[in-house]
C-alpha cells in the first residue's frame, strides 16, 4: 500500500475519473446560473408569474365586469364600471375598454394566468405521455415498430390542424384545449426519449444492471430516466412556448377557450372587428403574448446551450 | 435509383394509411353519436337516421373504415354539411389563394433566408450573425396574427401602400394579385425565414470548417466562389430538409394568416368548417394538408440526388 502523501496530481486525476459523473452535474447547474439567456428569460418569467399570482391586487377589476357607459374607451381614459352588486365605481382604463365596456387591462392581466397555466400544463402532459411511450418504444422491441409508425402518422398532420380538429370535436374548455395542444407534441417527445434510451441502454452500467437481474421497469426508472432529464427539460420549455402560442391562436380563431374566459387570444379576437379605430385592443395582449413566448424561448435556448450541448450543436 | 424511388414511394403508404386511420378515428373516438354530430345541432331525427345508414354506422368499425377509405381512394371525400356541396369541389374552389400564398411565401423566405444564413456563417460572431440569431428567436416568438395586424396597421392603414385585406384571382391581373399577396406573404414568411436562416447558418458554418474550404482559399479562389460553390453547395441537403419540414409550419400559418387577411383559401375554409362543426370538410382538409406535407418531404428526399451527387440510391 502506497502512502497517501506519495500520490502525484496525475494519480489523483486518474482516481477522480470514477467521480467524474458527479462533477459535470454541479458544473452544469453553475453554467445554467451563469447563462445570460437563462437569467433574462427567467427574470421575465418570474415577473409574469408574479403578475399572474397578484392579478387581483394590481389595480384590476373582475375581468368579466362591463359597463355600457364605458364602451370603446381609449387607453388611459377615466370611466365607470358596475360591479356584480350593482355598485358603480370610477375606474381608469389603462389599456382602454372593448365594445362591451370591459377593462382591457384587467382582462390582459388575468389572461397571464390562463396562458401560463396552459403552457406549463401542455408541457407536463406532453412530457408525461412522451416519456412513457418513448421508454416503452426504446426498451420493448416488439412495441417499437408499431408505435413509431403511429407517431410518424401523427407527425405527418400539421400540429395546429390536430389541435383545431380536437377542440372542434370536444368543444373548448381548459382541459380540452390543453390536451388538444399537447397531443401533436407527444410524438416529438417520444422520439427524443426513444433515441436517448437506445443510446443509454448500450452503456455498461445498464448492462451491469441487467446482468444483476434488475427488473426492466427498475432499469427504466432508476438508470435510464435520470439521464434523459436535461434534454427533456429543454424540450419541455419549447413545448411550453408553443403551447402558449397555439392556445392564443385557437382562441383568436374562435375555436379555443370560451369567449368569457379572459385570455390574450380572446381579447384579440374581440378586438378584430374594430381594429381600424382601436388597434390597442390587439396590441396590448399581443405584446404580452410575444414577450411571454420570447422569455420562454430565450430561457429554453439558454438551458439548451448549458444543459444539452450536443443538441445545441445540432441547431 | 428507380428501385429507390419505388421503395420511397411505397414507404409513404403506411404513413398516409395511419393518417387516414387517425383522421377517421378522431370522429369515432369522441363520445356521442357520430351521425348526430355529423348532422349538426339543427338536424331532425330522420336526418340523423338517414346519415347513419348513409355512413353505414350500423356495421362494424373496421367495415366502416373500409367503406370510408374506399370512397376516399376514388376521390370521394363526402359532402359538406354546411356548404351542401362535395368537399372535393369545395377544396377545388379554395385551392388557388392558398397555393398562391404558399408559393409567394416560400419564394420570399428562400430568397431572404439563404443569403442571410450564408452571410451570418461567413462573418460568424459578427453583428449580422448576432442580429440574425436574435431575429430568429423573435421570429419564433411573435405570433403570426400579432405580426399581421402590426403590418396592416403600419403599411396599409398608416402608409396606405397596400390593400388592407382580401384576395384577387391571378386571372384578374398579376399586378393586382401580387399587391394583395405581398403583406400576407411577408407575415407568413417571417417564421419560415427564421427557421431556414438558422439552419443555413449552422450548415454553412460546419462546411466552412472543412479542409476543402481551406484549399479553395489557398488556391486563390474569390471568396464569393468559396461561399457559393463550396460552402453553400455542400450545405444544400440540410437546407432542403428544413424547407420541407417547415411546410408544416407554413400550413399552420396559412390557417391564421388567411383568417386575418380575409383570404378565401383552404385555411379560411378549415376555420369556417370548425366553427360550423362541418366534419366532412375538416376531415377532407386535414387529409389534403397531410398528404401534401408527406409528398413535399418525399420530393425533398429525392432532391438530395441532385443537390449532392455523392448520394446515390
Amino acid at each position: 500500500m502506497a502512502a497517501r502523501r506519495d500520490w502525484t496530481p496525475t494519480d489523483l486525476a486518474a482516481l477522480s475519473v470514477e467521480s467524474a459523473t458527479v462533477v459535470p452535474q454541479s458544473s452544469a447547474w453553475s453554467r445554467v446560473r451563469a447563462s445570460w439567456s437563462v437569467r433574462i428569460g427567467g427574470l421575465v418569467l418570474v415577473i409574469l408569474v408574479a403578475i399572474a399570482l397578484l392579478a387581483p391586487w394590481l389595480g384590476t377589476v373582475d375581468p368579466s365586469l362591463f359597463d355600457p357607459a364605458s364602451r370603446d374607451l381609449l387607453p388611459g381614459k377615466q370611466g365607470e364600471i358596475t360591479t356584480l352588486e350593482g355598485e358603480t365605481l370610477k375606474h381608469t382604463f389603462w389599456m382602454g375598454s372593448d365594445s362591451f365596456g370591459r377593462d382591457i387591462y384587467s382582462r390582459v392581466i388575468y389572461g397571464t394566468q390562463v396562458s401560463l397555466v396552459v403552457g406549463v400544463a401542455t408541457a407536463l402532459l406532453a412530457l408525461t405521455f412522451g416519456i412513457v411511450l418513448g421508454l416503452c418504444s426504446g426498451y420493448l422491441r416488439w412495441l417499437d415498430g408499431p408505435l413509431m409508425r403511429v407517431m410518424d402518422g401523427v407527425m405527418a398532420i400539421p400540429a395546429i390542424l390536430i389541435a383545431i380538429a380536437l377542440v372542434a370535436l370536444w368543444r373548448g374548455s381548459l382541459l380540452t384545449v390543453v390536451v388538444a395542444i399537447a397531443v401533436p407534441e407527444i410524438p416529438r417527445v417520444t422520439r427524443l426519449v426513444r433515441s436517448l434510451v437506445l443510446s443509454i441502454r448500450e452503456e455498461p452500467y445498464v448492462e451491469a444492471a441487467i446482468s444483476l437481474g434488475t427488473p426492466t421497469w427498475r432499469i427504466m426508472v432508476r438508470h435510464i430516466l435520470p439521464n434523459c432529464v436535461a434534454p427533456l427539460v429543454v424540450q419541455g420549455t419549447f413545448i411550453c412556448a408553443s403551447g402558449i402560442l397555439v392556445e392564443a391562436i385557437l382562441s383568436f380563431l374562435g375555436v379555443g377557450l370560451p369567449p368569457d374566459i379572459p385570455t390574450w387570444g380572446n381579447v384579440m379576437a374581440e378586438g378584430r372587428a374594430q381594429f381600424n379605430e382601436y388597434p390597442h385592443n390587439i396590441f396590448f395582449p399581443g405584446v404580452f403574448l410575444a414577450v411571454t413566448v420570447l422569455a420562454v424561448n430565450i430561457l429554453g435556448d439558454g438551458l439548451r446551450d448549458t444543459l444539452d450541448p450536443k443538441m445545441a450543436k445540432r441547431v | 435509383m428507380l428501385s429507390f424511388l419505388w421503395r420511397r414511394l411505397l414507404s409513404t403508404i403506411p404513413v398516409l394509411l395511419i393518417v387516414a386511420v387517425l383522421v377517421f378515428g378522431m370522429l369515432r373516438l369522441t363520445p356521442g353519436d357520430p351521425a348526430a354530430m355529423l348532422a349538426g345541432d339543427a338536424a331532425s331525427s330522420e336526418q340523423i337516421a338517414q346519415i347513419r345508414t348513409g355512413l353505414g354506422l350500423d356495421r362494424s368499425i373496421p367495415e366502416q373504415f373500409g367503406i370510408w377509405f374506399g370512397r376516399m381512394l376514388t376521390g370521394d371525400l363526402g359532402e359538406s354539411f354546411y356548404y351542401k356541396t362535395r368537399v372535393t369541389t369545395l377544396i377545388g374552389q379554395r385551392i388557388e389563394p392558398t397555393l398562391s400564398l404558399a408559393a409567394v411565401t416560400i419564394t420570399i423566405a428562400v430568397v431572404v433566408a439563404v443569403p442571410l444564413g450564408v452571410l451570418a456563417a461567413w462573418r460568424f460572431g459578427g453583428w449580422l450573425d448576432r442580429s440574425l440569431m436574435a431575429f430568429s428567436v423573435l421570429g419564433f416568438s411573435v405570433p403570426v396574427f400579432v405580426l399581421a395586424y402590426l403590418l396592416i396597421w403600419l403599411v396599409s392603414l398608416k402608409l396606405g401602400w397596400l390593400p388592407v385585406q382580401g384576395y384577387q384571382r391571378i386571372g384578374d391581373g398579376v399586378g393586382l394579385w401580387l399587391k394583395h399577396l405581398i403583406l400576407p406573404s411577408i407575415t407568413l414568411s417571417v417564421i419560415y425565414i427564421a427557421l431556414i436562416a438558422r439552419v443555413t447558418r449552422a450548415a454553412v458554418l460546419e462546411t466552412l470548417g472543412e479542409d476543402y474550404i481551406r484549399t479553395a482559399r489557398a488556391k486563390g479562389l474569390p471568396e464569393r466562389a468559396v461561399l457559393l460553390r463550396h460552402a453553400l453547395a455542400n450545405a444544400a441537403v440540410p437546407i432542403a430538409t428544413v424547407i420541407g419540414i417547415g411546410i408544416a409550419l407554413l400550413i399552420g400559418g396559412v390557417v391564421v394568416t388567411e383568417s386575418v387577411y380575409a383570404i378565401p383559401g383552404l385555411g379560411r375554409l378549415t376555420v369556417d368548417a370548425v366553427l360550423a362543426r362541418d366534419f366532412p370538410t375538416i376531415q377532407g382538409v386535414i387529409l389534403l394538408f397531410s398528404f401534401v406535407y408527406v409528398l413535399v418531404n418525399l420530393a425533398v428526399d429525392l432532391s438530395y440526388v441532385v443537390l449532392d451527387p455523392r448520394i446515390r440510391y
